[in-house]
């Protein structure tokens, strides 16, 4: 690149200013898409179809499969995963589809709150869980 | 709409022999004049026409021998001037460049044509939708060639490789097809559009500009590329065989990897 001092008068370069933002919830929805596909699936094969599927979910299976960090991992991954993966997505619809500004700004107000409230009850289960409940 | 004051009769006097082998064809426009309508209206022309000649000649049939009313832009009438897109039988093209073969209907069943104004942009009367919107979303990407430093004393050279790499984007005539066929800009016209970010997408890849930078800012905005949900409308829209989808997926691909 040539010295802006060649030519005094000559408009610098401007830096770049915006935020990059909407490019990582574009990648996000990416990643997180590949990562949701093996995580669902994975679930729905071993809660419908392993070892006689739904007849053998039970209070005593969830309680077993919580019981080791890995499924709590798997479950809470899937759990953040698909929230805000979903609630993005939601949000691009809102953001395509609402015509007033107030609008938009209350679907999306309300779509945040829902997200961080299932988020957290679901989190606050995972954690908290306890086995012996019915005791 | 029924009795109105203006005068239906074609602007060039009455109807002109029809010639052999015409077949009978309706034209259902959708119109409206501001002055009159409070709503946009349907209107049907019986008019003959020959399998060869285009959707333009009908519109013409019809304002210069049936109702000179009718408003519509053309100018070069041979697909190179953009001024005729409209949506035919619900699809964007341009009114020069669809002959009335390809839509005839088989057997001896009645044509009907239906022609609207693209989609999104106000319409001013009938087929006439104000540009200004499109054009103004066009300039913010800059769509002009941004150097810094001191200009050469000769061309700027450029290899076949290097030109080959926005050839594509520079066939554009700005004739909004593509801009009007997208869900998102229908909805949403604080988006670029397709067509802006193909104008921005022939300056950033062009080996001789040094703007890439400053568009791409522009363009990772909220209402930029990242917008786009690929449905394709716009490479099927434009009547210059543009890969539209592809040249705004090259503009992701671009700020995704930093990389031009």
């Amino acid at each position: 690149m040539s010295l802006a001092l060649d030519k005094p008068r000559s408009p610098r370069r401007p830096s770049a200013r915006r935020s990059n933002g909407e490019l990582y919830s574009w990648l996000f929805m990416r990643l997180s898409g590949l990562l949701l596909v093996i995580l669902v699936l994975g679930h729905l094969f071993i809660m419908n179809i392993l070892d006689g599927g739904i007849h053998r979910i039970n209070f005593g299976f969830v309680a077993g499969r919580w019981a080791s960090p890995f499924w709590q991992f798997w479950d809470l991954a899937m759990l953040w995963l698909a929230q805000i993966h979903g609630g993005n997505g939601v949000r691009t619809i809102i953001n395509d589809y609402a015509r007033k500004d107030a609008t938009r700004f209350w679907l999306k107000m309300l779509l945040y709150v829902s997200m961080v409230l299932i988020i957290s009850l679901g989190t606050f289960v995972i954690f908290t869980f306890d086995p012996n409940i019915s005791n | 709409m029924t009795a109105t004051a203006e005068t239906v009769s074609g602007s060039r006097g009455s109807q002109p022999p029809v010639p052999d082998g015409a077949v009978t064809v309706t034209v259902k426009i959708r119109r409206f004049n501001p002055e009159i309508d409070d709503e946009p209206r349907w209107d049907s022309f019986d008019i003959p026409a020959l399998p060869s000649d285009r959707v333009l000649n009908l519109l013409h049939h019809i304002k210069w021998y049936v109702d000179g009313t009718l408003t519509f832009r053309r100018s070069c009438a041979h697909g190179i001037c953009g001024s005729d897109a409209m949506r035919i039988n619900g699809v964007n093209r341009l009114a020069c460049k669809v002959l009335l073969k390809d839509l005839l209907e088989k057997g001896d069943k009645r044509t009907t044509i239906t022609i609207e104004p693209i989609k999104g942009l106000p319409v001013n009367k009938d087929l006439l939708v104000d540009m200004e919107p499109f054009f103004e979303a066009f300039r913010a990407v800059k769509p002009y060639l941004v150097t810094y430093g001191n200009e050469p004393t000769r061309e700027r050279i450029q290899s076949v490789a290097d030109r080959e790499r926005f050839d594509d984007t520079t066939k554009c005539i700005l004739c909004a097809c593509c801009t009007t066929s997208c869900p998102v800009y229908w909805t949403e016209g604080s988006y670029f559009g397709p067509a802006a970010i193909v104008n921005a997408h022939r300056f950033i890849f062009d080996s001789r500009d040094e703007g890439a930078e400053e568009r791409l800012d522009i363009l990772n905005d909220i209402d930029g590329v990242w917008r786009c949900r690929t449905t394709f409308n716009c490479t099927d829209a434009c009547p210059r065989g543009i890969q539209v989808t592809k040249a705004i997926q090259e503009v992701k691909r671009a700020l995704l990897f930093k990389r031009v």
